[in-house]
């Protein structure tokens, strides 16, 4: 039983940061019809960026922490902003070129990162409180899986905030419904799509600041090794659907956890499967709008 | 799925510089006057060059030739061989995938899987049973395609941008199938190849020459076949589908059996190709199955030039070359001298050709073929317009 609550817990967490990689990912498809290969350095850049202002400052504070995901947001969130006006705003609705172009940074960006801070991981600490661990139904639980847990519902929530009660969140959501109409009738999506860039680059920062502290390290691959099974959350939850990827985010990850642990490791391929099934079964994905 | 249905139409609208090989060439049948004899020039033109470019690369490793700063070494040598031969296998890798992506229009990010297919398995089945090479092969061919059918038959339920997510996840678990199964794969480790029913006339540096002819015949073995399939009536089907899949579905022909038949083809050819790959590097890494591998072919075919297939070819063969001298450019000196600035991003050859990459795709739409296309084009043109105007 406590293992049980502890996997489960684990995979919650897990799923948090798939969703905080997902999150971003879905919302630009849906917008703009872009599959952005380059999410994952976004993450990896706000990891590292987190782990040199942890650097900085006196490690295993709070505030450091606090300090780093803010940083690792706005990291995140500027690069985003820098790729869609200079590389995805020249190719609009060429969805093929968008995509080999974003697969080009992808590449790029983490040859660089392995230049700038070498092939080898570097290794994060944060506050002493993240490493112990509390007792929920009999179960020892570390408590990073609690702030994952936590951030991510908090950036669930202020997207979801953001996109219900603000003019841009009205104008992105009519446009993920329906482009045309909305060009149509005057509103420039341009702006909508640069800020849908920047919401998904800050999640991914944050993602990578919680990722290098769920796991202790940042590496260059972290982002490419989390985008994969992104990837597969987005297309199982339906492509442009918020609410799919985080039911989808938990579903992955807390079907990985439980497979690696009673069927000896072989959590990948039963999401693998797991995509296979949903497909075969509703192609478009759970929430995805109907084919 | 209503937005993946916007690829084909915005294709056609929003492009008009588009250089996709067929493309291209309707248009060019398609307008009148003179074009047919220009036509079947061309069409002659394509085999002679072929044949002339066939018979040169067959008797390069009996010449002495360098060229200093492309090749490592005079082409006899094994080591330029060797990396020759790789050139070679690239580009038919790169034919294979244009058979999915520039024909069919399949947007694949799985294709390195079938390399390792045919790389690991044939390792495999050469290691643990006492087959011959050439049954070895054909039982590693009849499991790739296997697996390329039942695969394919499941990620064509999906179309697009999912279709190209569906083969990564597929390729993703291909690759973790490969690293957690050390004893049978030789995980993070390299699979060697077990030489007791290889002939020894393929074995050993010494004979680096014959894998290179074996490649070179590969490779036109390919690019035969791949020929053969886009002329074909499949081929034309599958086409069509890429321009227009609805267009395909009002003619009354259904578009899946011709999408899986061109990623079965394109599938298996590329086994074939990575069982050569295993002879030609005595060996495997995981390295092939990864992610990067597959983006890496994508590369090389957008960097040839998307839709052509002698820019798959091209795009292998410069890929390979550039990508050869530009991790000898990161260990030279001449690099490591250079202030941290310049030398962090030189000595990184992935990012120099990412970057490579990100240009082509935004200044070079037809790649390096659709370059060289245009600027013989432009000259003819000037040299019509200068004609006419003497006239």
């Amino acid at each position: 039983m406590s293992t049980l609550v502890l996997l489960l817990v684990t995979g919650v967490g897990l799923g948090a940061l798939y969703f905080l990689v997902a999150s971003g990912l879905s919302l630009i498809y849906g917008l703009m019809g872009v599959l952005n290969f380059a999410h994952g350095s976004f993450l990896t850049l706000g990891a590292y960026a987190g782990w040199e202002v942890s650097r900085r400052m006196s490690d295993g504070s709070w505030l450091s922490l606090v300090l780093s995901l803010v940083v690792g947001a706005a990291v995140g969130a500027l690069v985003a902003i820098a790729t869609e006006l200079l590389l995805i705003r020249r190719l609009y609705e060429r969805h093929v070129e968008q995509v080999l172009v974003t697969v080009g940074l992808a590449l790029a960006t983490v040859a660089l990162f392995d230049g700038i801070w070498g092939t080898d991981a570097v290794y994060v600490s944060g506050p002493a409180w993240l490493d112990e661990t509390s007792g929920v139904l009999g179960a020892q639980i570390p408590h990073d899986r609690f702030l994952l847990i936590g951030v991510a519902v908090a950036v669930l929530l202020g997207i979801v905030a953001f996109l219900r009660f603000t003019r841009f969140g009205l104008v992105i959501r009519a446009g993920v419904e329906n482009r045309s109409m909305v060009t149509a009738l005057g509103i420039d999506v341009r702006m909508a799509f640069t800020v849908v860039f920047a919401i998904g680059g800050a999640a991914a920062g944050i993602g990578g600041v919680l990722a290098s502290q769920y796991f202790g390290y940042v590496s260059p691959q972290l982002g490419a090794s989390l985008l994969i099974f992104a990837f597969i959350v987005t297309v199982i939850g339906g492509l442009g659907s918020l609410l799919g990827a985080a039911i989808a985010s938990l579903a992955v990850a807390v079907l990985q956890q439980l497979a690696n642990f009673y069927a000896s490791g072989t959590g990948d391929l039963v999401v693998v499967l797991l995509l296979a099934a949903v497909l075969l079964v509703r192609p478009s994905g759970l929430m995805g709008a109907r084919a | 799925m209503s937005t993946s249905t916007t690829p084909p139409t915005s294709r056609e609208d929003d492009r008009p510089a588009t250089t996709r090989g067929q493309h291209g060439d309707s248009h060019r049948a398609a307008t009148p006057g003179g074009d047919g004899a220009s036509r079947t020039r061309r069409r002659l033109v394509e085999p002679v060059a072929g044949l002339v470019l066939l018979v040169v690369l067959a008797v390069l490793p009996l010449l002495n030739l360098s060229i200093p700063g492309v090749l490592p070494g005079a082409t006899y040598t094994p080591g330029t061989l060797q990396l020759l031969a790789l050139c070679l296998l690239f580009a038919s890798l790169a034919l294979t995938y244009h058979v999915l992506f520039g024909i069919t229009g399949l947007l694949s990010f799985g294709h390195a899987l079938y390399l390792a297919v045919g790389a690991y398995g044939l390792g495999i089945v050469l290691e643990r049973t006492g087959l011959g090479l050439l049954p070895a092969m054909v039982v590693t061919l009849v499991l790739g395609i296997a697996v390329a059918t039942l695969l394919g038959a499941v990620s064509l339920r999906v179309s697009g941008i999912s279709f190209a997510m569906v083969t990564l996840a597929f390729a993703q678990a291909g690759s973790v199938l490969i690293r957690r199964n050390p004893s049978i794969t030789g995980g993070e480790e390299s699979l060697p190849l077990t030489t007791d029913h290889v002939p020894a006339a393929l074995v050993g540096v010494i004979h680096t020459r014959n894998l290179y002819w074996v490649a070179l015949a590969l490779l036109v073995l390919v690019l035969v076949l791949v020929t053969w399939f886009e002329r074909s009536r499949a081929g034309h089907v599958a086409a069509a589908t890429r321009e227009n899949e609805l267009r395909v579905r009002v003619l009354g022909m259904r578009p899946y059996p011709v999408q899986l038949l061109a990623f079965v083809v394109g599938a298996g050819l590329a086994v074939v190709v990575g069982m050569v790959y295993l002879l030609l590097n005595s060996g495997v890494t995981p390295r092939v199955a990864s992610a990067d591998f597959t983006l890496t072919i994508l590369v090389v075919v957008v960097l040839g030039g998307l839709g052509s297939r002698w820019g798959a070819v091209v795009g292998g063969i410069v890929y390979t070359l550039l990508d050869h001298r530009l991790t000898a450019l990161a260990s030279s000196d001449t690099v490591e001298q250079l202030p941290a600035l310049l030398r962090v991003p030189l000595s990184e050859p992935l990012f120099l050709l990412g970057t490579l990459f990100v240009l082509v795709v935004l200044f070079v739409p037809g790649g390096l073929v659709g370059l060289g296309t245009r600027l013989a084009d432009g000259v003819r043109g000037r040299r019509g317009s200068t004609a006419d105007g003497a006239a």
